[in-house]
């Protein structure tokens, strides 16, 4: 899947995340999270394996993450990936 | 003779002040709290060094005795709670000697016996008159009770009274009364009244809080001492003040006459005991603006001391007639032992207050808490550090089940028969963390930061440095 | 038989993950109003992943799709229907017609994942003059209606008047409603009551739907649950004297008896029906939450 606009998706209410995402060259993943240092890497992981089932190469990825679990990291990460392959409407 | 005294700098001097002497304070005005820092800013400009501070509770408003602390001015501190600031602050390792914390029983416990004696005590009083007869009930600072100044009233060396509402004399409705009182001086504001009490209490809207206490009022009620004579005390949370709300409800359409409530007290507990779900009510300290109404304008609700409260070994305190607690935790683990002194990265951001006191008093102690926040499960293998041991722990309500303390059958029992959904603490744990995950151990420090005491004085945990924190 | 049922906004995590454990013996997972037309995609995608990862033990689980007149409802259900949750409700049912272009839909849909046909339910939630006029012809459109749902809000509107705490306003709705389900044999919930803050004027207004024989009620917030499921529950004594019908019966086929009486009164099939009803529901109460 190739990514050809800034896209956004979720929130900064407690228990989602806000995913910001634009084109870019190979896979860059940034991420601010309330529970960084216990769970960064399974956050960073997660995104990565989103962005691998739908097989995204080129991204530029940002996370502010407010608790989120994986299944809503997952989802917001997803409808962010959908919205930025769109191309841009007339 | 009169007491009063021109300024603040006057009364520290006339008390004899020395470096290494130990001062006090109450928590009453809460975040609102301005004669903490003012005396601590007359005590540094006059010079003073190496004193112990004695506060019932430090809040966030309390910020510049960090300044104090960096400067040697303060080189002990012995407290019931301190919030997340100078938690925050104080576990990045900013004082030397480790804090001291005691329980609200505890603490007046201490300093009757004279195992932490206080110098000069130094009493906020929203009124005042000039012989130091003095309340909380009356005033634009208005707090309500002052049950947690009465022991270093009583048991200081030297007493201060610091009032911005000054009456003439007598106060005929005092608290404290001028049998204690050295010296009174006047202010112009000793509070933020926004600060001091919060306006009506709301109940939660969260929808876990709500679900829990749902499930806690019927915990209650099947618990076997939901009947006439019932008495209760709760917390200020969301949660807490959610199952008063459900409960009062059921003692209302069960016609069950309560005895009293007891604590902290909102406007929640003031409803229940004009509904007639209570005798009266018993009260430390007033969290809104309908409690001090209510303990001004009540007979039945009525001003307790700290000591009359919760403390330990003498010969009888409120605690020990208890039916219930609804008390919260940052952690909770699989024995039973509550944290509610750090957050899971053992920042410090709590204390016990009455926690342990009053679990160790009620017949039923009852933890509400959710499953897990922002992603952090509540439920651990071990705490981080214990503020109230397990064996005196009865109950965990979480959103998805409730784990009785293994050794309370008979209870346990009573839930399950009532259809409640009684589960084994181990199970919740491993619910949890199925939906967050196992968060990282993070590594803690080596250097003690804070020392915790039972409410007996024996000693309970102890609390690290947190490594790069600030 | 279920007793409650909960709104939960489809794209707010915070609540979505905690679904389960509110106290509802149902969650309903909004699509339609809960949800602005921007974020249609984001919460179909929150919702999915939170029923697939959270599955919502011992709820049952609805989703409320958007209206047939939208040109959400086909993703919704593309998206949902491989899920299998136990049923979806579709909003504004007006007329049969409604609820068998939600059903065909959803037949195609099980085909296609090779879910035995029927699966998911149908539970209309009626919300127009014309969906309550047609009440009957919906509960009987298609053998997935399990239930319906009484719609006050959109109804009032509908209807050009204000929706009351009294509700004087939907009483023939609500007799209308309860009238069709029974008569088609499907279970009938009643419309939520709205002030989030009067616990007990949630408890009368589920007093008085019990009393007109609806079969549960929804809520828009987890704190009028307690209420609901309670007087939604048989009691202790209805429990109690359900269990002496059927012993009675019970004994009276021993002994070869055509009538039996109970206390003096004679015990016809109406009473069995219901005795046998309410040991059913608190056999499940006692399985589930209290």
């Amino acid at each position: 899947m190739e990514i050809c606009r800034r896209a956004a998706a979720g929130t900064l209410e407690s228990s989602d995340v806000y995913v910001e995402l634009e084109p870019g060259e190979g896979i860059q993943v940034e991420i601010d999270s309330v529970v960084g240092p216990q769970f960064g890497d399974a956050i960073e992981a997660a995104v990565r394996s989103s962005l691998e089932e739908f097989q995204v190469r080129d991204v530029h990825i940002r996370l502010v993450d407010r608790g989120a679990l994986e299944c809503v990291i997952r989802a917001r990460v997803e409808t962010a990936l959908m919205r930025g392959r769109e191309e841009e409407q007339a | 003779m009169s007491k009063l005294v021109a300024s603040l700098k006057e009364a520290i001097a006339l008390t004899g002040l020395r470096d290494g002497m130990t001062i006090s304070f109450h928590h009453h005005l809460r975040n609102g709290d301005y004669v903490l820092n003012m005396v601590m800013e007359q005590i540094a400009a006059l010079g003073y060094k190496d004193l112990t501070v004695n506060a019932s509770s430090l809040f966030d408003v309390h910020e510049p005795l960090l300044e104090h602390i960096r400067n040697h001015v303060v080189t002990r501190l012995q407290t019931d709670y301190m919030s997340g600031v100078l938690g925050s602050a104080i576990s990045s390792g900013v004082m030397e000697k480790p804090v001291e914390f005691r329980t609200h029983g505890g603490r007046p416990a201490d300093i009757q016996s004279g195992r932490t004696p206080v110098d000069v005590a130094f009493i906020a009083a929203p009124t005042a008159d000039p012989m130091g007869n003095c309340s909380g009930k009356y005033g634009k600072s208005a707090c309500g009770s002052l049950g947690y100044a009465f022991a270093d009233a009583m048991h200081a060396k030297k007493v201060v009274v610091i009032t911005d509402n000054l009456v003439s004399y007598p106060l005929a409705d005092w608290s404290i009364s001028e049998s204690y009182v050295d010296y009174v001086v006047q202010v112009d504001s000793i509070g933020n009244a926004a600060g001091i009490v919060s306006g009506t209490t709301k109940i939660t809207r969260d929808p876990v809080g709500l679900a829990m206490a749902a499930d806690a009022a019927q915990v209650i009620r099947h618990s076997g001492l939901l009947k006439d004579g019932f008495s209760f005390q709760t917390g200020a949370g969301g949660a807490s003040l959610a199952t008063a709300k459900f409960l009062k409800s059921i003692m209302l359409r069960e016609g069950i006459k309560g005895s009293f409530g007891l604590g902290g007290i909102t406007g929640y507990m003031v409803e229940m005991l004009n509904a007639g779900c209570f005798e009266t009510l018993l009260d430390v300290q007033c969290f809104d603006l309908d409690a001090v109404t209510s303990i001004r304008d009540n007979p039945r609700h009525r001003e307790i001391s700290a000591a009359h409260y919760a403390a330990p070994g003498c010969r009888s305190a409120i605690v020990d007639s208890l039916d219930v607690v609804i008390l919260g935790a940052t952690e909770i683990d699989v024995d039973f032992n509550v944290n509610v002194h750090t957050d899971s990265t053992g920042r410090i951001m709590g204390g016990s207050g009455g926690h342990s006191d009053t679990a160790a008093g009620a017949k039923l102690a009852m933890i509400i808490a959710p499953l897990s926040r922002a992603r952090l499960p509540i439920v651990t293998d071990h705490v981080t550090c214990v503020s109230t041991p397990g064996s005196t722990v009865d109950v965990l309500v979480t959103q998805k089940g409730i784990a009785v303390n293994p050794a309370r059958k008979e209870l346990r029992d009573r839930l399950v028969s009532a259809g409640l959904p009684v589960r084994d603490i181990h199970e919740l744990k491993e619910m949890a963390e199925k939906l967050t995950g196992i968060p990282r151990k993070l590594p803690r420090g080596d250097r003690p930061v804070a020392e915790i005491l039972y409410r007996d004085g024996s000693h309970l945990d102890t609390i690290y440095n947190v490594p790069g924190s600030l | 038989m279920k007793r409650s049922m909960l709104f939960l906004p489809g794209n707010t995590p915070n609540m979505l993950i905690n679904g389960d454990s509110l106290g509802a013996d149902c969650v309903i997972l909004d699509l339609e109003d809960a949800v602005s037309p921007s974020e249609k995609d984001a919460a179909r995608v929150l919702v999915r992943n939170s029923i697939r990862t959270l599955g919502y033990p011992g709820c049952q689980v609805i989703v409320r799709i958007n209206s047939t007149d939208t040109e959400y409802w086909q993703k919704d259900l593309e998206e949902m229907i491989p899920l299998r949750p136990d049923a979806v409700m579709p909003p504004k049912v007006s007329c049969a017609a409604d609820v068998q272009q939600v059903d065909e839909a959803i037949a195609r849909l099980e085909k296609e994942e090779n879910i035995p046909e029927g699966t998911v339910r149908i539970i209309p939630l009626i919300e127009t003059a014309l969906g309550v006029e047609n009440a009957y012809a919906i509960a009987t459109a298609s053998s997935r209606v399990s239930a319906m749902l009484l719609g006050g809000e959109d109804l009032t509107a509908d209807l050009r008047c204000k929706r009351t705490k009294g509700g004087e306003e939907i009483r023939y709705a609500r007799g209308r409603m309860v009238m069709a389900a029974r008569a088609a044999g499907v279970d009938v919930y009643d419309t939520p009551f709205t002030d989030v803050n009067d616990d007990e004027g949630a408890r009368a207004d589920a007093e008085y739907a019990k009393s007109l024989g609806f079969t549960g009620k929804a809520a828009i917030s987890p704190r009028h649950l307690p209420a609901i499921n309670e007087v939604f529950s048989p009691s202790q004594a209805d429990i109690q004297y359900a269990r002496e019908v059927m012993e009675a019966i019970r004994r009276g086929k021993e002994q070869g008896k055509g009538a039996v009486s109970l206390h003096g009164k004679m015990i016809d099939a109406p009473i069995v029906e219901r005795a046998r009803q309410t040991l059913e529901m608190a056999e499940e109460m006692a399985k589930g939450r209290g």
